[in-house]
């Protein structure tokens, strides 16, 4: 088998602030495919944009550490000259972002903002740079897109918007696109629409996509691969269809259960997850999550869980210090809608309190 | 647009009648100089003070002086044309003395304007992209200390250190040189050191404000989506940042050409220009009422003016704005 095209290892993003050292990507590996998409989930500050923004060199605080590998088809990107990066850039990795409207330019038309990223890389007259934009508007779907490539970006929609992002961040062909919460920004009913046309997009130009969300709806449908984060770190990875049918961290189960699904009773209530993501300047002791986590015992708050594959599940990893026999009778009953208490209680053997 | 500026220019009326009336309030009905008794000389007989009075007009009541003021002042009733009345020190009238100091206050303006652009904007993005450098530091520390220096004070710090006169090195030509230069080559000479000295706290000011607005705009998410374009470093900084954050400079600008062309006093006084700014002060010094709201108003028409020149532009800079 080919080596993946994003191959990113051990990469840690940390930065040096006043109040310490904020430990915003804490040693992430996955590895994207040609034409594959992966998705990130995690909620906010669980350095899902951070890493993305670091695999396209655009951590640019003077205060960042970062260290270990992103290699992108073959080539060492955090080592790269910023030369070779601003290549790469917009050519090779491209990359939308979560609010359309701030994302453009206000004071260039749109036309003109996706002609000037096709001049950044291609030797093209300006006409045809022009030309190459039209035809990305009409190709995300935007209609008469010659008269519409000679309009400001308010004078946009904000789906509209983000068809003229994703035109621009695909007119010069990238190998792999990077879409950072592609549809937070927008109205429910523009947001189906968006992500079919990412799909529609990357079948046609065979992309690969790395989609971050909050959203585990967001990815459910288009990513092959579900990678989820939690405080700078990578909890579970898995298929798609593994993280929704057999997800093994308690993390997810309540990314899981606070997702409203039609086909649940009605009365059904939500589970939200308790408590806060932590600091990221000081981390809960051993696992990060446990503070939050409803079968927490004593011995979690002192040991870190490493991401181990997932006996008898090809793909399958989490980083989860409870045992495997364990999480998957938790998981049977929360999916029947048993609350994690009574689960907690119905499974596990409780601790005898260490005098 | 058409609407937007008819508009505008009645608005512009009213702020300049307005202007009139809180200037004749000041200097009219508040106490101050009996222009009466300053214009009748050394140690007047009270009779000779009367006189002045009646002939002044200054013994009528005050609504009725300011009618009689604002009758003059409009182009199309009295049937003298805008007529700024005549000062009480030398019997001229206000409007033709106003117009022929204009060319040294708008040469003096000119030249300063340009000049502190020059420095302030360039210094200004400098600091902006190698913010917390020394040199941001050392240009941000030196802008403060002009910002802080009145310009009363800088003048004559810079008379005593370069004019011809009185300098400690004597290169530059002294107060007064701008009324005694016979050739265009002598009053730009002259006007080396006011420029300087007018374009010095601007500049400070222009840089500053620069600064502040392109680190503000360099953290915005188009400037990100320019780089995640591969735009060069370069692009982005002029093309993207730069362009969106001298556009509040704009008003800026237009503001202060606006209040320098009504006359630089400090600056004209110091160097002793004879524009508008000195005639003014030389007015409020004698209490010539006429001068004084001649000189106001004619500031304030080149102020309002500006800002409705700045917003009409406006519509062109930033396509967002519409009228």
């Amino acid at each position: 088998m080919a080596a993946p095209l994003l191959e990113v290892e051990n990469l840690q993003v940390h930065f040096e602030t006043e109040d310490g050292l904020v430990k915003a990507v804490d040693g992430i590996s996955y590895t994207v495919d040609r034409g594959q998409t992966l998705g990130i989930v995690g909620e906010s500050g669980s350095g899902k944009s951070v890493s993305s923004l670091t695999v396209m060199g655009l951590t640019r605080a003077r205060n960042a550490r970062i260290s270990g590998t992103v290699r992108f088809d073959g080539k060492d990107l955090l080592g790269a000259s910023e030369e070779d990066m601003r290549q790469v850039r917009g050519n090779d990795i491209a990359m939308i972002f979560q609010d359309p409207l701030s994302s453009l330019h206000p004071f260039y038309k749109v036309g003109a903002q996706i002609a000037e990223g096709v001049r950044a890389h291609k030797d093209v007259s300006k006409a045809q740079a022009w030309d190459r934009a039209v035809e990305m508007l009409s190709l995300v779907g935007i209609p008469e897109p010659r008269k519409r490539a000679d309009a400001y970006p308010h004078e946009f929609s904000g789906g509209m918007r983000q068809r003229a992002m994703i035109a621009m961040a695909l007119a010069n062909d990238p190998k792999l696109l990077i879409a950072d919460e592609p549809t937070t920004a927008l109205d429910v009913t523009v947001q189906a629409q968006i992500l079919e046309l990412i799909e529609r997009l990357q079948s046609e130009f065979d992309t690969a996509v790395v989609v971050i969300t909050h959203d585990l709806g967001v990815v459910a449908e288009m990513a092959d691969e579900i990678a989820v984060m939690y405080a700078g770190r990578i909890v579970e990875k898995a298929p798609t269809d593994t993280i929704f049918a057999a997800p093994e961290h308690p993390y997810t189960w309540g990314l899981l259960s606070s997702i409203p699904r039609l086909d649940a009773p009605r009365d059904e209530e939500l589970v939200p997850i308790q408590g806060r993501p932590p600091s990221l300047i000081n981390l809960p002791g051993g696992c990060s999550f446990h503070p939050r986590c409803p079968y927490v015992r004593e011995a979690h708050k002192k040991v870190d869980p490493k991401l181990e594959p997932v006996p008898g599940a090809p793909g399958h990893q989490v980083a989860c210090l409870l045992e495997a026999n364990v999480r998957r009778k938790l998981w049977s009953e929360l999916r029947t809608g048993v609350k994690p208490d009574a689960a907690r209680s119905d499974v596990m053997e409780e601790e005898v309190p260490s005098s | 647009m058409a609407a937007y500026i008819a508009r505008r220019l009645l608005w512009v009326g009213f702020l300049l009648f307005v202007i009139s009336v809180i200037t004749f309030v000041i200097f009219s009905v508040l106490p101050s100089g009996d222009p009466a008794v300053a214009r009748a000389g050394r140690s007047p007989s009270p009779e000779l003070v009367e006189v002045i009075r009646t002939q002044l007009g200054l013994d009528k009541s005050k609504p009725e002086q300011f009618i009689h003021y604002l009758g003059d002042l409009l182009p199309f009733v009295g049937g003298n044309g805008i007529y700024f009345g005549f000062s009480y020190q030398n019997n001229t009238d206000v409007l033709p003395e106003i117009l022929e100091r204009l060319p040294a206050t708008v040469f003096l303006a000119t030249g300063a304007v340009v000049l502190w652009l020059a420095i302030g904007i360039p210094v200004g993005m400098l600091s902006a992209v190698k913010t917390g450098t020394w040199m941001d530091r050392l240009a941000m520390g030196i802008a403060l200390l002009f910002i802080s220096a009145p310009v009363y004070f800088l003048g004559l710090v810079a008379l005593i250190l370069f004019s011809e006169d009185v300098g400690r090195f004597p290169i530059l030509p002294g107060n007064s040189a701008y009324g005694e230069a016979t050739s265009f080559a002598g009053k730009v000479e002259a006007l080396i050191m006011p420029w300087c000295v007018l374009a010095a706290a601007f500049a400070a000011i222009y840089a500053r404000f620069l600064r502040g607005n392109l680190i503000d705009t360099l953290q915005e998410d188009y400037i990100r989506t320019a780089r995640a374009k591969g735009l060069s470093e370069r692009r982005v900084i002029f093309r993207h940042g730069v362009r969106a954050a001298i556009t509040p400079i704009v008003t800026l600008l237009g503001l202060d050409i606006g209040i320098l062309l009504g006359g630089a006093i400090l600056t004209e006084t110091v160097f002793n220009i004879p524009g508008i700014g000195r005639y003014a002060y030389n007015a409020i010094n004698l209490s010539d009422l006429p001068v004084i709201q001649g000189t106001v108003l004619f500031g304030a028409f080149f102020i309002v003016m500006m800002s409705l020149i700045v917003d009409i532009l406006y519509a062109f800079i930033d396509p967002r704005v519409r009228y």
